[in-house]
């Protein structure tokens, strides 16, 4: 019965218009437990912020197609009710988006959009209310917390912004926070602050957290682990040390800019010819193949299983070693 | 904030004063001798020449500007050449018909046009989508005038449920909001209510939309609001446009009723434009127009005032 | 911050850049593509060709009155009368054919002039900036501050009927319009940074307005045009409804729908006619307008 916190198999996301079917997320499978911290790495379109949100059903309702197994905090995700998801979205789980500008809505105060989502999962006056929304200010550090509950977003800096954002997503205690690009969108020195904060806070708070960014120095300093993520699949997933020193995917590689290890000549790679394919179809094999400096034959016919020389640490790639099928 | 109030309002101090010049043009452009914009054409020579003098008509254009303003800010626009009574006496009950009827019009129109554009906007590309896109087509396409007649030829004649014109048993000064009036009231607004209805579900369908694929909408569901919830958000964010545009179309109204007043006899300013278009009443028409354009103006400036009252983010202006 | 609304049943389009020959056959294919709009594109044409032909097509003289055949029913006489014959006893299919000529001209003529003078004004006071656009933003302030219709009837109303009277009071309508439109398109191309840099390596304000601003401006403003006809139509019928446009025995929609509103009791069908073609008219113009408009927004 020990569930983990977030339990995925298998997912698959399309999106379907009249024009064309995106196969945006295809096959993706990850654990995370309680208080953990995981991080997807990834170019933009590579189905990083689309998986994030299949975690509390935030895609465009009507357009998404889900396959697989999505549990969050033991709820099954796919098969709730729209009604049964925004129970659980803000109070199980919620999210922390890219850009603090235009994810608050303008034309309300800051408190009002914290207490609102308080009032919204606890049964709880409107003063009662206000008086969190103050503390969450205070919690993510916010100076004169009490002047800024009257203040509309655009008054407001973008590293305030951010925080004030944060303190939506942490209203009430979710035990899960997605965050999507959150610094992204802020300047570097900003950048810093909010990590440093969404660290602290996950601690104080016993959060799992799972972060999607293209930044590699935002992975190194939350993740415990890191996943690498390409053309809708893991392609590589490992605890961050291990998966940032010795990334094992030619993509990770690339990505990483890595120096190349033993059996490979040590050539330098620093940036990766071509471009990630199009979703309209999904690729056969291999998604990186034609890409890949290393493609072989056997990288076309079908997707390389997921291999793994050291435990915790796998990728799908046929030059991996694998240390199970080497030991027997 | 204070400040951009006062720049507003004095603002329209300008626009007003310019809307009385274009106004008092009117007479200037019509063919023929201003004077006759006074007395009737068949008045003897020597009280033409009184009335010339009096009225300042042999200064110069802008003297005779300043004289003629002077008279209108004290609530005089002249007498009418048809009937010799004072413009202001006709035009008091015309522009209450009229406001009647265009508010009247006005909430059929609004209320329509505010659900078939929500609607429109929710279920985008279906074909209630379509149906709401067509209705606002065809409203805006309409010649409500016709309509107004195909409306008088279906449910007075044919069907004999709705009177086809006037305004009530005791015509203009005896309204009373009772079914014996109200009826009257029914079809005009109806007709008048088509524009306001297309441009309207327009708009709303346009902002809705937009805001709906707004990053701060994806927020408010992550937050677990239903839908009720973001209604309120979407609602409170369309307000400010959608306002303006309804105050935009309810000025519309009361300038543009002309044609349907006509259809219908409804004793308003239309009406009595008509009339005095078709006796060449100058004073009347410029009384009328002057009338109209300034509560244009007014109605223009209050919705300035709301929608900055609504939109935090006009307020730093 | 800026407060102005445009209502979005005249949504301004937005420029986009570096407007090529691949942009246009991409307005050409999009518009292929739009079944609606090519509907709506066809009835348009063929209503054209009816008006233009209708000499050869009109099966009597509109001026032809007749004291003993007045408002016959459809059809009167096994066909002789395809549509009947209004209150003065002239065959209504061919007044109506005949009427569309002035109200095609009505609706069209004092949009053209407008886009051309509203169009001019508008690129200069969007591309000069400073005291010539404040003179010519604030002046067609105050023509906004009329409501249109009664701007029209104001202009038409002190000038007395007459068709050229109508035509400078549907203009006069307009002219302010398309202003708005073209000083805000230019304004916004004038700011973007190929203009920016073509100014920067030393090109002249004519070179930028011929090379840069016009192909990029005169598409959006030309759209919003469009979308006035159908506006016009209605707006130039009305004047004549109220006796202020075309004067009789002219055929004229508006007029006409005017002279039969006696018969509504007697023959409405007839009556409503010429509201009919109005309407059609009018819809259509607005239908293709939106097409055009969707076609030629590349965001959309």
């Amino acid at each position: 019965m020990n569930e983990p916190l977030v339990h995925v198999r298998d997912l698959h996301v399309r999106f379907v218009s009249r024009d064309a079917t995106v196969h945006a997320v295809n096959g993706v499978s990850f654990d995370l437990a309680e208080r953990e911290s995981l991080c997807i790495l990834g170019e933009s379109g590579s189905g990083k912020s689309v998986t994030l949100r299949a975690l509390m059903a935030l895609n465009p309702p009507r357009r998404t197609k889900l396959s697989g197994t999505v549990r969050v905090g033991g709820h099954d995700i796919i098969a709730a009710s729209e009604r049964k998801m925004a129970d659980i979205r803000g109070s199980t789980v919620s999210m922390i988006f890219q850009e603090p500008m235009t994810a608050l809505d303008p034309v309300f105060t800051i408190g009002r959009q914290i207490a609102e989502t308080v009032m919204r999962h606890e049964d709880v006056s409107r003063a009662a209310a206000e008086a969190r929304a103050l503390e969450l200010l205070e919690l993510v550090q916010i100076p004169s917390a009490k002047r800024r509950l009257a203040a509309y977003p655009h008054e407001l800096s973008g590293g305030l912004r951010q925080r004030a954002m944060i303190a939506i997503a942490l209203s009430c205690r979710p035990k899960l926070l997605l965050a999507d690009e959150p610094t992204t969108a802020l300047d570097a020195t900003v950048q810093i602050q909010i990590l440093l904060l969404l660290r602290r806070l996950q601690q104080e708070m016993g959060m799992g957290v799972i972060f999607v960014t293209h930044d590699l120095g935002v992975a190194g300093e939350i993740a415990d682990r890191v996943a690498v993520m390409y053309a809708g699949k893991f392609i590589e997933e490992g605890p961050v040390r291990g998966l940032m020193r010795n990334p094992l995917h030619p993509y990770a590689q690339g990505l990483l800019g890595a120096t190349v290890h033993a059996g490979m000549r040590g050539e330098r790679l620093t940036t990766i010819p071509g471009a990630p394919p199009n979703l309209e179809r999904v690729p056969q094999g291999c998604a990186f193949a034609p890409r890949c400096p290393h493609m072989r034959e056997e990288c076309l016919p079908k997707v390389p299983d997921s291999r793994s020389p050291v435990p915790g640490h796998a990728a799908r790639c046929v030059l991996v070693p694998d240390a199970m099928s080497q030991a027997a | 904030m204070f400040f951009y109030l006062i720049r507003r309002i004095l603002y329209a101090i300008p626009i007003a004063l310019a809307v009385g010049l274009v106004c008092f043009m009117l007479v200037q452009i019509a063919p023929g001798d201003p004077i006759n914009a006074i007395v009737p054409a068949d008045a003897p020579a020597e009280v033409v020449e009184q009335v010339r003098r009096d009225y300042g008509l042999d200064k110069p254009l802008p003297v005779q500007f300043a004289l003629w303003l002077g008279r209108v800010v004290q609530g005089d626009l002249g007498r009418s050449l048809a009937t010799g009574r004072p413009v202001t006496a006709d035009l008091r009950s015309a522009v209450g018909n009229t406001l009647m009827l265009a508010l009247v019009a006005a909430f059929i129109g609004f209320a329509m046009g505010s659900i078939l554009g929500t609607i429109a906007a929710v279920f985008r590309g279906s074909v209630l989508d379509k149906l709401a896109v067509g209705l606002a087509a065809a409203g805006v396409s309409i010649p409500h005038y016709w309509l107004g007649m195909v409306l008088v030829v279906f449910f007075s004649v044919t069907l004999n449920w709705l009177p086809a014109m006037g305004a009530g048993p005791g015509g203009s000064g005896a309204w009373e909001w009772n079914w014996a009036n109200m009826q009257f009231l029914v079809l005009p607004a109806v007709t008048l209510s088509v524009i306001p209805m297309g441009i309207v579900t327009r708009t709303v369908r346009g902002v809705v939309m937009e805001l709906l694929a707004q990053d701060f909408v994806t927020t408010l569901r992550g937050k677990g609001l239903r839908r009720g919830g973001i209604a309120l958000h979407v609602l409170k964010n369309a307000a400010s446009s959608v306002l303006a545009v309804m105050g935009l179309q309810l000025g519309y109204l009361m300038g543009g009723s002309i044609l349907v007043e006509t259809v219908f006899s409804w004793p308003g300013t239309g009406f009595l434009l008509n009339s005095a278009i078709f006796q060449r009443d100058l004073p009347v028409l410029q009384g009328t127009i002057l009338v109209l354009a300034i509560f244009f103006v007014v109605l223009n400036l209050a919705v300035d005032l709301v929608q900055t009252a609504l939109d935090p983010r006009i307020r730093r202006a | 911050m800026s407060t102005a609304i445009t209502p979005a049943a005249i949504a301004v389009p937005q420029p986009a850049p570096a407007r090529s020959r691949g942009y246009w056959a991409g307005v050409a294919r999009r518009l292929s593509r739009d079944p609606v709009t090519l509907f709506f594109g066809a009835v348009l044409l063929l209503m054209a060709l009816a008006i233009l032909f209708a000499p050869l097509l009109a099966p009597h003289d509109p001026y032809q009155t007749s004291m003993i055949r007045r408002l016959r029913p459809i059809w009167f006489q096994d066909g002789r009368y395809p549509l009947g014959t209004d209150e003065l006893g002239r065959d209504m299919l061919t007044r109506l054919l005949y009427g569309g000529r002035l109200s095609w001209f009505l609706g069209i003529a004092p949009v053209l002039i407008a886009f051309a003078i509203g169009g001019t004004l508008g690129v200069v006071a969007g591309f000069a900036g400073g005291w010539v656009n404040m003179l010519i933003m604030r002046t067609t302030d105050v023509f906004y501050a009329f409501p249109s219709v009664l701007l029209a009837v104001a202009i038409s109303g002190a000038l007395g009927p007459g068709i050229s009277n109508a035509m400078l009071s549907l203009t006069l309508v307009f002219i302010p319009q398309i202003i708005r439109v073209a000083e805000s398109t230019t304004t916004s191309v004038r700011n973007l940074d190929y203009v920016e840099s073509a100014r920067a390596s030393g090109a002249g304000p004519l070179t930028i307005v011929r090379v840069h601003i016009l192909p990029n401006v005169l598409g959006p403003i030309f759209v919003y045009s469009t979308s006035l006809i159908s506006v016009s139509m209605i707006l130039a019928s009305g004047l004549s409804f109220l006796g202020l446009g075309t004067k009789p025995p002219e055929p004229e929609w508006g007029l006409m729908l005017n002279t039969l509103r006696t018969a509504i009791y007697t023959q409405p069908l007839i009556a409503m006619l010429p509201g009919v073609c109005i309407f059609v008219t009018s819809m259509c113009f607005n239908m293709v307008s939106d097409g055009l408009r969707t076609a030629m927004d590349v965001r959309g």
